[in-house]
């Protein structure tokens, strides 16, 4: 099988995600597709496998224009993509599982399915129960099982998201022994995306890079780990001089703080956050970033070692009591987790504020909304509901929503999406309340936002954090490394 | 107001001609001219003035359970459990009226009280199960609804038993003192339409002016959202299945102390997902709620004698109420059907 990308657009929205990439894949290959947060690596992906029909571009396979219209129609052509969370059916046996999606007779005889799924399993080098239920595997074994039904389902071509997140240091042995003879053997072609250089170093013949929607080059290996930093990461302006609000005074420190999602494992992490200090998270999306914000938040429970706020142990605190303590987050889903759809700005004022008896004094909350519009430069009215309003102006409605009395903020993404003049405002008023004394700590996807606003940053990579450099002083090859997981 | 927008106006009524069409038709099948059946129906409700209030005293536990069931769908909640919190409250009462004795006033006080905590509990259990336990409140509900009434039989063909040996009906009549005082020679009693009204006052203005209705606003339109900005879902919820628990089980308590005198068998005897469908038919509105409710007690009243006059089975008042709950859920939302031109501006969002 030959695969040809060509020109390869595709938008959502405003934004670019792919930008005219094209791209070939020759069979017997092992091929690393590298790039940062938004280079537009997964939307490919998917275009590649079914999910996204591309707006623009066609997918050429042995010299003949295919387009697909789901994932089934690209599996029909060969093409399977294994996702970072396997997408398998928990309560189902592993037997049962392998013969979903395929098309035949209508009863099934599952022994005759339970020989076959243990014959192909060890042609690839992997020992499965085929009785065994779904929920009970390991990420790493789920991941071999959609690995075996994908190839039993005539895949040619494999593609895999970060199949090293999550599972074992034997299970990835494993999982490499078997690409390499799926590739050299039997001549398929395997695509990695992945973040991790040493990985692809070791596993990949050929590597793409991405880098906002483009392709920006293609490397034959080996080469260097430099090599491969510079073509992913852009060199940044260093940053703006700004003054630095940062006092001798401890916000909140961590100490061999160990959270898990089930999937990585964080930590354990030892952090001291001062007033006034901006720390800025990197890493590529689910790292471990975002966990550690919300175990700050106490949204997520620490496995073991200690949060302590402003001189307290607050690693028992729930997110409620932690909010009356000071601690104030802001989500990324503006109207999935911060925002009540159906409720205007005066109702969220007041259900974000402190709560003064039974019933609610409309004029009071009217003003203080009224007021909080003008301050943060919100258009709209304090009747508008949530929904109306612009996605700008409902970020600037989420910062405004943060009680003034908070003394350590947690940010995801505080952005996203937004114009550069709308994130410089944003800005100014985080700088306001770090000016005023809060320790601020979040993550964004940009790279050049997180050097930009930062005093220091600390870089994420599959749950690891790396040592963490000073802002001012730090490149953007030296943060490209740490993302990459030198740490 | 251009054509138009009078059509917009008047839409939420298509609902209720549709059903009325269907449910003629129904009649045309059977040989039953539809002017004759509604007019059996309309008399059967109305006729006389006993029928009038037996509409009334069927109308009030049905609109307090009603009441209830909008705080808990406002905070998102199917309190399927309804009916059987109404059946603990008429339990909870028939246990003061048959093993207590005080002062009329008192008693039917402590009645209405226990009745309300009863259901309150029923309901609470329920709840507690959806946010400790991770049991859907409609499955932990009608577990519990089921329980609720073997309960009754048990208590009626046990300790409860009349003396001379029991029919497996019901408890002897409960002392007169125990009763609420009734209107004449009727089942309605004034003291339950005063409850009923209050109940009604107390849900619109909850709902309209209390942080807490806000909160549970918030919660039943987004439970993320909601917990971030500081609303504590987990007692939010137990509270209001509780305050729903509560009006059923006062709902309850009216059964045995005005419609009947006695614990019976089947003594809700659907009513709690009879007020399931008003609340639908209301909207979810509060203020629709009393009307709603006051359509279906005249329209299943009336299908007795429905059935007295054409020979046509009584449940056709109860095909009517359900063929038009199923038009409003299915087309009583203009902005669904896209035939007025605009999807109601929410616009839809590739990730």
């Amino acid at each position: 099988m030959h695969i040809q990308l060509q020109n390869i657009h595709k938008h959502f929205g405003d934004v670019k995600a792919n930008d005219g990439i094209t791209l070939e894949f020759e069979p017997g290959k092992i091929y690393g597709v590298l790039g940062e947060n938004g280079a537009g690596k997964t939307t490919l992906m998917k275009v590649l496998s079914g999910y996204h029909k591309p707006d623009h571009g066609t997918i050429v396979i042995d010299w003949t224009d295919r387009s697909f219209f789901s994932p089934a129609d690209a599996l029909a052509a060969g093409i399977g993509m294994i996702y970072q969370d396997p997408l398998d059916v928990p309560s189902m046996r592993t037997v049962e599982n392998y013969v979903l999606g395929r098309s035949g007779a209508l009863a099934v005889d599952l022994g005759k399915a339970e020989e076959e799924l243990t014959a192909f399993a060890s042609t690839v080098g992997f020992e499965v129960n085929p009785r065994a239920y779904i929920d009970t595997l390991s990420l790493g074994e789920r991941q071999q099982l959609e690995l075996i039904r994908l190839l039993s389902l005539g895949a040619d071509l494999l593609i895999l998201d970060e199949p090293t997140t999550g599972i074992s240091a034997d299970q990835k042995e494993q999982l490499f022994n078997s690409l390499q003879k799926l590739a050299g053997k039997d001549g398929k072609i395997i695509i990695l995306v992945s973040h991790k250089l040493s990985e692809v170093q070791e596993l990949c013949d050929e590597v793409y890079v991405l880098r906002r929607g483009r392709k920006v080059g293609g490397v034959t290996l080996p080469a260097t780990k430099q090599s491969l930093v510079s073509l992913m990461f852009e060199e940044l302006p260093k940053r703006t001089e700004r003054a630095s609000y940062i006092r001798e005074h401890t916000i909140m420190q961590l100490q061999d703080l160990q959270l898990s999602d089930g999937r990585i494992l964080v930590g354990p992490l030892n952090l001291e956050l001062h007033a006034g200090e901006v720390l800025g998270l990197a890493g590529l999306e689910g790292s471990g970033q975002q966990l550690l914000l919300r175990a700050c938040a106490g949204l997520v429970e620490a496995e073991s070692g200690k949060i302590i706020i402003e001189e307290r142990d607050m690693t028992r605190f729930g997110y409620h009591k932690r909010r009356e303590e000071g601690v104030a987050y802001m989500p990324s889903g503006r109207l999935e987790e911060g925002l009540v759809e159906g409720l205007s700005l005066t109702d969220h004022f007041v259900l974000a504020e402190p709560q003064h008896g039974f019933v609610i004094q409309r004029e009071r909350y009217q003003q203080l909304t009224e007021e909080r519009i003008d301050e943060y430069q919100i258009v709209g009215q304090s009747t508008s509901r949530v929904e109306e309003l612009s996605g700008g102006n409902q970020q600037r409605a989420l910062l405004a929503l943060l009680r003034k009395s908070a003394r350590l903020i947690l940010l995801e993404h505080p952005t996203r999406g937004l114009d550069v003049r709308s994130a410089e405002w944003i800005w100014q008023v985080l700088f306001q309340r770090a000016a005023e004394g809060a320790g601020i700590i979040f993550f964004s996807a940009d790279l050049d936002e997180i050097i930009e606003r930062s005093d220091r940053i600390a870089a994420f990579s599959g749950g690891q954090m790396s040592r963490i450099v000073t802002a001012d002083q730090t490149t953007t090859d030296e943060l490209g490394h740490m993302i990459g997981g030198e740490l | 107001m251009t054509g138009r927008a009078w059509l917009r106006r008047l839409w939420p009524l298509a609902p209720v001609l549709g059903a009325l069409v269907i449910t003629s038709g129904l009649l045309l099948l059977f040989g039953v001219s539809p002017f004759e059946g509604f007019g059996a129906l309309l008399q059967g409700a109305f006729g006389t003035e006993a029928k009038v209030l037996s509409v009334a005293a069927f109308w009030v536990p049905l609109t307090l359970a009603a009441a209830g069931l909008v705080v808990a769908f406002t905070a998102g909640l199917w309190n399927i459990g309804v009916e059987g919190q109404i059946v603990m409250g008429a339990v909870a009462s028939s246990w003061l009226a048959l093993r207590f004795d005080a002062p009329r006033p008192i008693l039917l006080v402590a009645e209405i009280l226990v009745a309300m905590a009863a259901g309150a509990l029923w309901a609470g259990v329920v709840a507690i199960f959806k946010t400790r336990g991770g049991v859907h409140e409609i499955f932990g509900g009608l577990a519990l609804n089921n329980i609720a009434i073997i309960f009754t039989n048990y208590l009626i063909s046990g300790p409860w038993q009349p003396p001379e040996g029991g029919t497996f009906r019901g408890t002897v009549p409960f002392p007169e003192k125990a009763l609420f005082p009734l209107l004449g020679v009727s089942r309605l009693s004034p003291l339950s339409i005063a409850l009923t009204l209050g109940a009604l006052a107390a849900v619109y203005f909850i709902l309209r002016g209390t942080y807490w209705g806000l909160k549970l606003d918030a919660l039943g339109r987004n439970p993320k959202s909601a917990f971030l900005l500081g609303v504590s879902s987990e007692r939010e919820m137990i509270l209001a299945m509780m305050f729903c628990g509560a009006l059923a089980g006062l709902g309850g308590s009216v059964r045995v102390l005005s419609w009947f005198d006695s614990l019976r068998q089947s003594i809700s005897g659907g009513i709690g997902f009879l007020a399931l469908l008003v609340v639908m038919l209301a909207l979810f509105r509060v203020v629709l709620v009393p009307f709603v409710a006051f359509f279906f007690s005249a329209v299943l009243s009336g299908s007795i004698s429905l059935q007295l006059r054409t020979q046509l089975h009584s449940s056709l008042g109860g095909i009517l109420t359900s063929v038009m709950v199923l038009l409003v859920l299915l087309f009583g939302d203009y902005r669904q059907l896209g035939i007025f031109g605009s999807r109601g501006g929410k616009a839809l969002a590739d990730e």
